[in-house]
C-alpha cells in the first residue's frame, strides 16, 4: 500500500528551491557585472 | 555572426539586451509559474505533483542548453579563434550548472511521491548527474588554465566539445534503456501533453530561457570588464616602469 503523502509539500519545496536558485543566480550575475564595470571605470579614471 | 564577435559591438548590444532579457524573462517565468500553480488543473494519475513539471522541464532544458552553448563556443574558439567565444563559454558554465542542479533536486522531489523513491540509478538520472559533474570539472579546468596561461590554454575548449557527447545520451537514455523516467512528452512538432499543461510549460520554458540568456550576457559583460581593467592596469604599470 502506498504511503499517504501531502503532494503540496513536494510542490512547494520544488518551487522554493527552483525560484530561489533562479533569483539568486540572476542577482549574483547582475552584482558581478556591476562590480566589474565599476572597477573598470575607476581604473579608467585613475 | 562573425560580426558580433567584436567585443565593442557586443557590448553596445549587450547593454540594452541584457536588462531586456532579464526583465522580460522574470515577468514571463513568474506568470507561467503562477499559471501552472494556480490555474492549470491537477493531472488524473499524478494529482497535484504534476505542477513540478513547470520548473523541472525548463531546468532540464537549460542544463543541457548550457553545455550546448559551451560546446558551440568551444568550437568557435578552436576553429575561428573568436575573441568572445571563450568568454561566452565561461559565462554559460555557472547558469548551466545551477539549472542542472535545480533539475536534479526538483526531479528528486517529484520522484518521491510519483515513484516512491528519491533517486534511482537509471540512464536519465545518472547521465544528468554526470552533466553536473562535467560542469564542475569544466569550471575547475577553465579557472586553472586561466590562472596558468592567461586564458590561452585550449584544454577547456576541447573538454567542452568532448563533454557534449553526454547531451544525446541524456536525451535518448529513456529510449535506449528501461527507465523509471517517462519517455519524451514533447518532440519536434508533436506533443503527448494536453494544452492545459503544455501552454504554461512552454511559457515557463520561454521565461527561464530569457533569464538564462540575461545571466549569460551579464556574466560576459563582467568578464570583459575584468579583462579591460586588467589590461589597463598592465599598460599603466608598464608605462610607470618605463618612465622610472
Amino acid at each position: 500500500m502506498r504511503e499517504a503523502m501531502n503532494p503540496w509539500t513536494f510542490v512547494i519545496a520544488s518551487y522554493v528551491i527552483g525560484v530561489g536558485a533562479t533569483l539568486a543566480l540572476a542577482a549574483w550575475s547582475m552584482l558581478t557585472m556591476r562590480r566589474a564595470e565599476k572597477r573598470r571605470d575607476s581604473v579608467r579614471n585613475r | 555572426m562573425h560580426g558580433f564577435a567584436n567585443p565593442a559591438r557586443f557590448l553596445r548590444i549587450a547593454r540594452w539586451l541584457m536588462p531586456l532579457c532579464m526583465g522580460a524573462g522574470l515577468v514571463v517565468a513568474v506568470a507561467a509559474l503562477g499559471w501552472g500553480l494556480f490555474v492549470a488543473p491537477a493531472e488524473r494519475l499524478q494529482g497535484e505533483t504534476v505542477r513540478i513539471v513547470y520548473l523541472h522541464v525548463p531546468a532540464a532544458w537549460l542544463g543541457m542548453a548550457g553545455w550546448m552553448s559551451i560546446a558551440a563556443a568551444s568550437f568557435a574558439e578552436l576553429v575561428w579563434r573568436h575573441p568572445l567565444a571563450g568568454i561566452a563559454a565561461r559565462a554559460s558554465a555557472v547558469p548551466g550548472a545551477v539549472f542542472t542542479g535545480v533539475c536534479l533536486v526538483t526531479g528528486s522531489l517529484w520522484g518521491r511521491p510519483a515513484w516512491g523513491t528519491w533517486w534511482v540509478w537509471d540512464g536519465r538520472l545518472t547521465s544528468m548527474l554526470v552533466l553536473l559533474f562535467l560542469y564542475f570539472g569544466w569550471m575547475a579546468l577553465s579557472q586553472a588554465s586561466e590562472a596558468a596561461d592567461g586564458g590561452q590554454n585550449k584544454a577547456p575548449a576541447i573538454f567542452g566539445l568532448v563533454g557534449a557527447v553526454n547531451i544525446p545520451i541524456i536525451h535518448y537514455s529513456v529510449i535506449w534503456w528501461n527507465s523509471q523516467h517517462q519517455p519524451p512528452s514533447i518532440t519536434v512538432g508533436k506533443s503527448a501533453m494536453s494544452g492545459d499543461f503544455l501552454y504554461p510549460l512552454l511559457f515557463a520554458m520561454l521565461g527561464f530561457t530569457l533569464v538564462f540568456a540575461g545571466c549569460v550576457l551579464a556574466r560576459m559583460r563582467a568578464i570583459l570588464a575584468d579583462q579591460q581593467a586588467e589590461a589597463r592596469l598592465r599598460r599603466k604599470a608598464r608605462a610607470d616602469v618605463e618612465a622610472f
